[in-house]
């Protein structure tokens, strides 16, 4: 359930709205259900709604550790089968 | 698409298909049930199992709200388009679901009622605007990542003196559903699956937070590991699985923390429970009787409640006698243990459940991995014969 | 913007002073060519030896109007398209309006200037047409019938008994353009983008493509159901399978993040300027090097092959290295939520 996706906010607009981007596409959102936006955040977007904002730090540290998971594991493996 | 492309990427998915392998004990099996029907769309999808050995199994649970809700509610929403004459706005999913008597709503639309599909409650609202002489209804579906936006229209309804705007609430709630999956050894042993561990829903968890998961890891000894939308999630969070299992920890654990905090989005939160109150109990189609697993309108926003504002006939739903999907939504069993599966029971006229949204399990099944599915029905079927003979 | 006010009357169909000035004004005006100035009930064509094709199309599209067209650009390079995929060259096309009244004749201008365009440039004259007026209420704006002929080049046998397994699939650009461009003026979806319908007429790129290759054993443009429905088709008329690499699949990025915020597939959304082409494998890398040369082809790309394998299945490599079948949709896919 709960298609959301990842958006970029480019303007704050009156009424608790604000236009976001995604890849170009350029939509409508309300920003009713968050506080402390601002414009160049990326936000969480939800049937026309932001739910909460996305850490880039996060997203970087979980990024990072996908990519040395497999390596990671490995010398895991190792250890545990050596003597 | 940033935060998105990244979470697809090949090179970061065979790391963590060599991780699982490595992680895996092969001496043992591990399932997980992915709760959340955007789970199980992702992991058929991209084909998520052909990256995972073969002892470690997804077992699919009942978070898709357009296969749970039960047939009387749909009959419920085309009754106010056809009998009231409401304008009945919906989201996209729940246009083609057929309820009692094959009809759905946009059979309903074709029949001449005002059905119109929306892509969020603002666009309902504008309507209601547009149209202060006609009464619109908004057909609300979903778990909680859906329901503040219902909770903000029905405020904003509120504040404008929106009168003719109402909402057709069905919000159900995640916790209660895999409380109520883990107690069915109770109710019944025969409904009992072996379940590990959970992947927890991505978008629900951005609302709630991570808190209310832990009763599950306290209560019924499960690790959870709240997983992301996208593939590499998916992998991930399995991989923090198979850890918790193979060193006997239960944790709640947060993959997504891109997105997901301990505590959630409060504002939305306080804004659901201001509005909302919790039904004592709810049918969810295919799991029966949930106890505390729903909402509805507290009786102060009552003139904003289409259950209040309007008089509904009592409904009865009737399924298929042979459609399995009771035991699908539990995880007790497979779309192919059902004999409707591909047959009668199609994406094109679906029977049951499972098979009306695409991210219902059999929908999936048949959608994206029917070659497959239809080979091991032939050897089951093959292997059955010889057991016979 | 056309000078023409007023709107389409009942007498404009009636066959009297009326509809000749409007098939005058509008239709001679921006169709003019030698054979439609013969003036005859039926155009006397010159045709040179061979086998003719011939296909005719219905247009109803919604909206008439449409980011990168119209109703009557639509209808020309449908028309010019089906007789290219037969690997024909077109020869002449017909048109035939169904106008509903109290359509406004600036609209009527508007549509037949575009029509006249495509149908210059595609290089294919409109040879005949019909105009007929429904009562206000009994038509959607305008309705267009187009029929097209064309001559097949000796050695060109198109169809789903060439294929076989082993053959190279090939797509001539990015997937999903027009179903986009389309949805993102519906009502309640509105979103923002620069995308523009793809429609466009093929039969400069496929001439040169059948003059390199005239044993190509497949072409088909994928329209309504996406490149999904045309694969599954191919599929189970040739008995054949299919294996894809999702990412040789060319989606513009825009077309990507509608899909995405709309949770459609671009596999399943209307193109209106884009053929597969199935062939050899030794004559891909020709083909792709013609493709590019054309603006119709920019982007093109071979996204897989067929199997004799798994016959009526066309499976892929998702992005991260699975597989999942691609499954033939019933119905147009509907935005969702969940």
């Amino acid at each position: 359930m709960c298609l959301a996706i990842p958006v970029q906010v480019t303007a704050l607009l009156a009424g608790q709205m604000a236009t976001v981007s995604a890849g170009g596409v350029v939509k409508q959102v309300s920003l009713a259900l968050l506080d402390d936006v601002a414009v160049g955040d990326y936000v969480l977007l939800h049937v026309g709604y932001a739910l909460h904002k996305v850490s880039e730090e996060e997203a970087q540290r979980t990024l990072a550790l996908m990519a040395e998971a497999g390596a990671l594991e490995e010398s895991l493996a190792e250890m545990r089968a050596a003597p | 698409m940033k935060y998105v492309d990244e979470f697809r990427d090949r090179a970061r998915a065979e790391s963590l298909g060599r991780a699982i392998a490595a992680a895996a004990d092969p001496a043992r099996q591990y399932n997980f049930m992915e709760f959340c029907g955007g789970h199980t769309h992702a992991i058929f999808r991209y084909g998520v199992q052909d990256l995972v050995p073969g002892n470690v199994h997804f077992v699919h649970g009942p978070g898709c709200p357009v296969c749970i809700l039960p047939m009387r509610r749909l009959d419920d929403a085309i009754e106010l388009a056809e009998a009231h004459g409401v304008i009945l706005c919906s989201y996209g999913d729940m246009l083609r679901v057929p309820g009692s008597g094959r009809k759905s709503l946009l059979k309903a639309k074709a029949d001449g009622a005002d059905v119109r599909m929306v892509y969020s409650t603002l666009d309902a609202l504008e309507i209601a605007r547009a149209h202060p002489d006609r009464e619109v209804v908004f057909l609300g579906i979903g778990f909680e990542t859906t329901t503040p936006p219902s909770a903000v229209a029905i405020a904003t309804a509120r504040a404008e003196g929106l009168r003719n705007f109402s909402l057709f609430c069905n919000h159900v709630m995640t916790p209660p559903a895999i409380r109520h999956i883990l107690e069915a050894p109770d109710i019944d042993p025969a409904q009992a699956v072996r379940l590990d561990g959970f992947l927890g829903p991505s978008h629900v968890s951005s609302v709630i937070g991570s808190r209310p998961y832990e009763f599950l890891a306290e209560r019924y000894a499960k690790p959870v590991v709240i997983a992301g939308f996208e593939p590499l999630d998916v992998m991930q969070a399995t991989l923090m699985l198979i850890h918790q299992v193979n060193e006997g920890r239960v944790n709640v654990e947060n993959q997504y923390a891109r997105v997901v905090t301990r505590e959630g989005n409060v504002k939305a939160q306080d804004l659901v429970a201001q509005i909302f109150e919790v039904r004592d109990t709810f049918e969810w189609r295919g799991l029966g009787s949930v106890p505390e697993s729903a909402l509805r309108i507290r009786p102060e926003y009552a003139a904003y409640d289409a259950e209040a504002k309007f008089q509904l006939t009592e409904k009865e739903s009737r399924e298929n006698k042979a459609c399995e999907c009771p035991a699908i939504l539990r995880g007790v069993k497979k779309p192919k243990d059902c004999k409707l599966f591909g047959k009668a029971c199609t994406p094109e006229s679906p029977m049951g459940a499972c098979m009306v949204s695409s991210e219902g399990a059999c929908a999936a099944y048949w959608t994206y991995r029917r070659m497959e599915t239809l080979a091991e029905m032939a050897a089951d079927r093959a292997a059955a014969k010889v057991a016979a003979a | 913007m056309s000078r023409l006010t007023g709107n389409v009357e009942m007498a404009h169909g009636g066959g009297g002073r009326a509809m000749v000035g409007l098939i005058r004004n509008i239709f001679a005006r921006h169709f003019a060519n030698p054979l439609l100035a013969q003036g005859h009930d039926a155009t006397a064509i010159a045709v040179p030896a061979g086998r003719i094709a011939v296909t005719t199309d219905a247009h109803v599209v919604s909206p008439l109007f449409f980011a990168g067209g119209d109703i009557g650009s639509l209808a020309v390079h449908g028309t010019v398209n089906d007789l290219a995929m037969a690997g024909a060259r077109p020869l002449a096309l017909t048109a035939a309006y169904i106008i509903e009244e109290g359509f406004p004749l600036a609209d009527l201008d508007r549509i037949a200037a575009s029509m006249g365009a495509a149908a210059r440039a595609a290089g294919v004259p409109i040879a005949t047409g019909d105009t007929k007026v429904v009562e206000r209420g009994k038509g959607d704006g305008v309705f267009i019938t187009t029929s097209g002929i064309g001559l097949i080049p000796d050695g060109v046998d198109i169809g789903p008994h060439r294929l076989a397994g082993g053959m190279a699939v090939l797509i001539s650009g990015p997937i999903g353009d027009h179903g986009i461009a389309i949805l993102s003026q519906r009502q309640g979806l509105d979103f923002g983008t620069t995308i523009q319908s793809d429609s466009a007429a093929l039969c400069h790129m496929v001439a040169d493509i059948v003059a390199a290759v005239p044993g190509i054993a497949l072409l088909r443009d994928p329209t309504r159901g996406g490149l999904s429905a045309t694969l599954n088709e191919l599929a189970e008329a040739g008995r054949i399978g299919m294996m894809l690499d999702e990412r040789a699949i060319p989606v513009r990025p825009e077309v990507a993040a509608a899909c995405e915020l709309l949770g459609l597939d671009p596999l399943h959304i209307a193109n209106e300027g884009k053929l597969v082409c199935i062939c050899a494998p030794q004559d891909a890398d020709t083909l792709l090097a013609i493709m590019h040369r054309h603006p119709e082809g920019q982007g093109a790309a071979k996204i897989g092959e067929t199997t004799a394998q798994n016959p009526g299945f066309i499976r892929m490599i998702t992005a991260i290295g699975g597989t999942r079948v691609i499954d033939w949709l019933s119905g147009e896919q509907l935005p969702r939520i969940c």
